[in-house]
């Protein structure tokens, strides 16, 4: 399974990446488009729009699912990749490239896994 | 096959209207449309071709056996048809004066009569067009009649984790938060989720019964007792009332308000998707916030009685689905007395024994006896041979029959959620049976032959990911 | 047995036996005691095919159906050609589910697929849905469209149809937003009351006008849109089908979202139902329409395909989270809205538009020089009109007894008139003659 390790994830399966301003970016695991199977939209916020810690911020649509994103921090939405709006297929394709919101001025971040940490979390899933 | 565009050309047509006999009235250039205006052009026999080929590509109840789950796909009598075509109910215009539409008013009378009767509520509307329609408006009154009584902290309603998609919605709509319970390992409504989920802020509860599991809750009075006692008001969800019509009453197992599905229970046919009508039932408590207006007597004759200060307004114009509402109560009539309980026998009968048939290879979601709907798990079939409810469903077509409901009620996996009601034949049922018990066996012999499904449609499996990703919803011109 | 079930009480035994029960009764045992109706139904006993449609023709005969008929009001008798009525009724179409079964369903999808675009062609929109129960329901829900961060509130026009603001008022209160009544002195929305009212309201969601309004009347929609634009609302156009065919369109008039009665496109005037709403709107807005869409896709094989589609917009998938609840719509109306736009074609359907403005406009002119019964609206109509009248009941009661239903009464004072093609030249000077005869009096 492809676990970036500079990254950090949740146990919701958004994986988040620090950017050098603070603030951060947060984007789908490859676990998590595997399981959502082919995203045909994503419904995002717009700039602006708070954000709440461990509340839904986005969420992704396949044919027969919707899906929610949340948020692991709490702040404002700086920005939002437009490009998954007509390409939501990049989501299933680079989901580690394809980051989804950006949040800055952030007040809490909850807690989240290293690769590692994330890998041992899907495991005990697995084993359910 | 082309679409009716394809096949138009400029210059054919029909004839249908005589020259104007009035002067031409000239319309202002600055109120004229500029935009084209680019119709079908064809001959009637053209036109008659293509919707004949339409229909070819289509199936209804008339073309063969229709399980879907939930969706009491019934036979639709052809009598309902001529008597719903009769002038004196299709030139009626809803605003004539009520003297000259007593035979109109008189239908949604009867008909509220009859199906008071056998729901157990006191007052029901036709106005709502539709099963989403009627569960909105029902919650309406709830919110209402908190409202009046100052209630206005109850704003949860309590739905089941099986209850169907429009129940959450429909809540949604009418400004609450919903509230899911989980069902207990039976499938039914567990008491102690639901006694831990009421609370002062408990506007009520909506639920079905049977429920969409095709079992009947026998703690039902228990299930409303919790919530009346906690303040909230009972929604019952009409959609599975073939299993119980004649036999057990709404108004009886303590819900205050409910909704019917005219298209369902009482045979009206779906149209490929509407229209429905829905009748919405209350108990008394109810009855004057519903929409107006309402058909009252009045020195001997019928009115419609706009005079209702409480009533939460409209739902939609009129009165509802009126030649829809004509149907149902034809039906009513050819029924009667003796002929309803006998649905809900012989739907129950004919669900129990197709079950009994299908379970000799297949996994009943939950192993007793059901009511007029049972689902089945395909999940075992789907980790022994790779073959989901998806390919049965998809195989069925090729075998001349409709698929049951896929998917759904979510509590159950790889669930096909089968109604066969009560209008379908012994021999129909041995046959879906055999067809279904064959694709069980080709599941494990040859998988593959199922993933292919179907192969004798005109069109296989369609790209919906595709579909939703870049959507073309209309034909392009140019 | 009575009708429709085909089981014998031999094979009932048999299906019993198989199923493990012992009688009937066995099957009703989940069902408590307690809750049991163990008594006959208190309703009438069932009745022979013959019987009941003696029964239910004679209940038909109790409606006075009037050969001419001058009121709309919401509802309009137009011609009904034999094609719409014999094609609908064939059975597949009748007895049809939704398509969620594409495979088996291409014949309801393509005709679905071809209503939408018939409806797009109509009102110059980008995206149609499959269909809403009716012109009210569809203004309600194109409100709840545009209800988005923070902005709620509803502006209606006065002028529009008394049972759609009603509608509109109901699913308001639903969602816990405010509606504002726009006032229409003379018939006419006043375009400085919306201005004053909506300018500086962040909540303001949209503006809903009816055009040709409840009156008859053509509405400055340019300008009243203009309003709502610059307020940051969306303009939502409830329009006449019919009228489309000749009248500048919700696109033209810069409209976001169309809606409407479909009722005239092909449907009988039914004592108020079965009828159709239809919604159009903007490419921006396509994801936020409510109720079934169909797409065009294609199979395995390449074969051009249609099916359900968007379906995360929908109850079934979203459940609480949808925008809207609707399941179940008017797909057979829709069909028929199809059939009778194809039979009529463009230069038909034009004809019977040029046909109700110019009867109108002849019976406005014939009505309005009888004493008493003045044209009172000021700006150009469709096919609707008001005049004065002095005493309505009196006019309306000669009428009946000559077989004509006359305007519809309005609360106010005078009578809402309605022409379309189907009221010939004989009809309306008929009717100019009975009003002199009356105003003679």
């Amino acid at each position: 399974m492809n676990l970036p390790e500079e990254l950090r994830y949740t146990k919701s399966h958004e994986w988040v990446k620090d950017q050098p301003d603070g603030s951060v970016k947060i984007g789908l695991t490859d676990f998590a488009q595997k399981e959502l199977s082919d995203i045909v939209f994503v419904n995002l916020p717009q700039k602006g729009d708070p954000a709440q810690a461990e509340e839904s911020l986005a969420d992704v649509e396949s044919v027969k699912a919707v899906s929610d994103i949340y948020s692991p921090v709490t702040g404002i939405v700086q920005a939002v990749n437009e490009e998954l709006l007509d390409t939501p297929e990049l989501l299933n394709e680079t989901p580690y490239e394809s980051w989804i919101v950006q949040i800055g001025e952030i007040s809490h971040t909850e807690e989240l896994l290293t690769a590692e940490e994330y890998k041992k979390f899907l495991s005990a899933q697995e084993g359910d | 096959m082309k679409l009716i565009f394809e096949k138009s050309r400029a210059g054919r047509g029909c004839s249908i209207l005589p020259a104007c006999d009035v002067p031409e009235a000239a319309l202002p250039e600055a109120l004229a449309r500029k935009l084209p205006l680019r119709l079908p052009q064809l001959s009637e026999n053209d036109l008659s071709r293509h919707y004949s080929a339409l229909a070819r590509r289509s199936f209804g109840v008339n073309d063969g056996f229709y399980p879907l789950g939930s969706c009491t796909m019934k036979y639709s009598p052809k009598i309902d048809e001529e008597i719903a075509a009769l002038p004196g109910f299709t030139e009626i215009h809803p605003l004539q004066p009520a003297h000259t539409a007593q035979g109109c008013l008189k239908v949604l009378h009867f008909a509220e009569k009859f199906l008071c009767e056998l729901t157990g509520m006191n007052e029901i509307s036709f106005q709502p067009a539709a099963g989403a329609h009627g569960e909105y408006t029902g919650l309406l009154l709830i919110k209402a009649w908190h409202r009046s009584r100052g209630d206005e902290k109850r704003v949860k309603i309590i739905v089941p984790d099986s209850a169907h998609g429009t129940n959450p919605a429909s809540a949604a709509m009418a400004g609450f938060t919903i509230v899911n319970i989980p069902s207990g390992p039976d499938g039914c409504v567990d008491l102690k989720a639901l006694q831990n989920a009421v609370g002062d802020d408990t506007a009520g509860l909506m639920l079905t019964n049977p429920n969409t599991l095709g079992l009947f809750d026998k703690n039902i009075l228990e299930i409303t007792r919790i919530v009346h006692e906690a303040g909230g008001l009972c929604f019952y969800d009409g959609a599975n009332l073939n299993a119980v019509i004649g036999k057990a009453r709404p108004g009886d197992m303590g819900f205050d308000v409910m909704h019917l599905n005219l298209h369902k229970t009482f045979s009206t046919p779906h149209g490929g998707g509407g229209p429905g009508g829905a009748a919405v039932g209350c108990k008394a408590a109810l009855a004057p916030f519903l929409p107006v207006p309402r058909v009252s007597e009045r020195d001997g004759a019928f009115v419609l009685d706009y005079d209702r200060p409480q009533s939460i307004g409209s739902v939609k114009s009129f009165y509802g689905n009126f030649l829809i509402v004509v149907r149902a109560l034809t039906y009513l009539l050819t029924l009667g007395r003796e002929g309803l309980p006998q649905v809900a026998e012989n739907a129950v009968l004919n669900a129990n024994y197709l079950m009994a048939l299908l379970k000799k290879r297949y996994r009943a979601a939950y192993d007793i006896p059901c009511m007029h709907e049972f689902v089945l798990s395909l999940q075992d079939l789907k980790q022994s041979c790779g073959v989901t409810a998806m390919d049965v469903a998809k195989a069925m077509q090729d075998r001349g029959m409709h698929p049951p409901t896929m998917y759904f009620p979510q509590i159950v996996h790889e669930a096909l959620m089968i109604e066969p009601t009560e209008t379908e034949s012994k021999e129909t049922l041995d046959q879906a049976a055999e067809s279904l018990l064959d694709l069980y066996d080709l599941a494990h012999t040859e998988p593959a032959a199922l993933h292919r499904a179907p192969e004798h449609t005109v069109i296989g499996r369609p790209d919906e990911v595709q579909a939703a990703r870049h959507p073309v919803v209309k034909y392009r011109y140019d | 047995m009575g009708s429709y079930i085909p089981s014998t009480p031999e094979e009932q035994k048999e299906m019993l036996s198989t199923a493990g029960f012992d009688s009937i009764d066995g099957l009703f045992s989940q069902i408590p005691e307690s809750v049991r109706l163990n008594r006959p139904l208190d309703l009438p006993h069932g009745l022979s095919e013959m019987e009941v449609r003696r029964k239910m023709s004679g209940i038909a005969a109790e409606n006075k159906v009037f050969p001419i008929i001058f009121r709309g009001a919401g509802a309009y008798r137009h011609y009904i050609p034999a094609a719409v009525t014999r094609i609908t009724s064939n059975e597949t179409f009748l007895t049809a589910y939704t398509p969620y079964q594409a495979e088996i369903s291409q014949g309801i999808l393509q005709s679905i697929f071809e209503y939408q675009t018939m409806i797009c062609e109509l009102t110059g929109m980008d995206v149609s849905n499959a269909s809403v129960y009716d012109g009210a329901n569809a203004a309600a829900e194109a409100a709840a469209m545009c209800r988005n961060r923070g902005r709620t509130a509803v502006y209606v026009s006065a002028a529009a149809h008394p049972d759609t603001i009603r509608t509109i008022r109901t699913y308001a209160f639903g969602a816990g937003a405010e509606v504002h009544l726009i006032p229409a002195p003379d018939g006419v929305t006043d375009a400085g009351a919306l201005r004053e009212q909506i300018a500086g309201d962040k909540t303001a969601a949209c503006f809903y006008l009816q055009q040709p309004n409840y009156f008859g009347t053509i509405e400055d929609a340019q300008a009243l849109g203009e309003i709502a634009h610059t307020a940051g609302a969306k303009f939502v156009m409830g329009c006449n089908p019919i009228s489309l065919a000749i009248l500048k369109t919700p696109a033209e008039y810069g409209a976001d979202i169309a809606v409407g009665e479909g009722q005239p496109l092909g449907m009988p005037l039914g004592f108020g139902g079965p009828y159709l709403g239809f919604m159009a709107c903007k490419k921006d807005l396509m994801r936020r329409l409510p109720g079934r869409i169909v797409g065009q896709t294609s199979d395995a094989a390449g074969n051009r395909a249609f099916v359900l589609t968007l379906q995360a917009r929908e109850q079934h998938i979203r459940r609480e989270k949808a925008l809207s609840n609707i399941c179940s719509n008017e797909a057979l109306c829709a069909l028929i809205a199809s059939v009778y736009l194809s039979v009529m074609g463009p230069e038909g359907l034009k004809a019977a538009a040029r046909q109700c403005y110019s009867k109108a406009h002849y019976a406005a002119q014939r009505i309005g020089s009888v004493k008493g019964f003045e044209l009172k609206n000021q700006a150009e109509f469709f096919h609707e009109f008001v005049t004065a009248c002095p005493n309505t009941k009196r006019t309306l009661a000669k009428l009946e007894r000559h077989g004509i239903l006359g305007g519809l009464p309005l609360p106010e004072g005078g009578l809402l008139w309605c022409t379309t093609e189907q009221n010939t030249k004989e009809e309306i000077d008929r009717l100019a003659g009975l009003l002199e005869e009356e105003e003679q009096k």
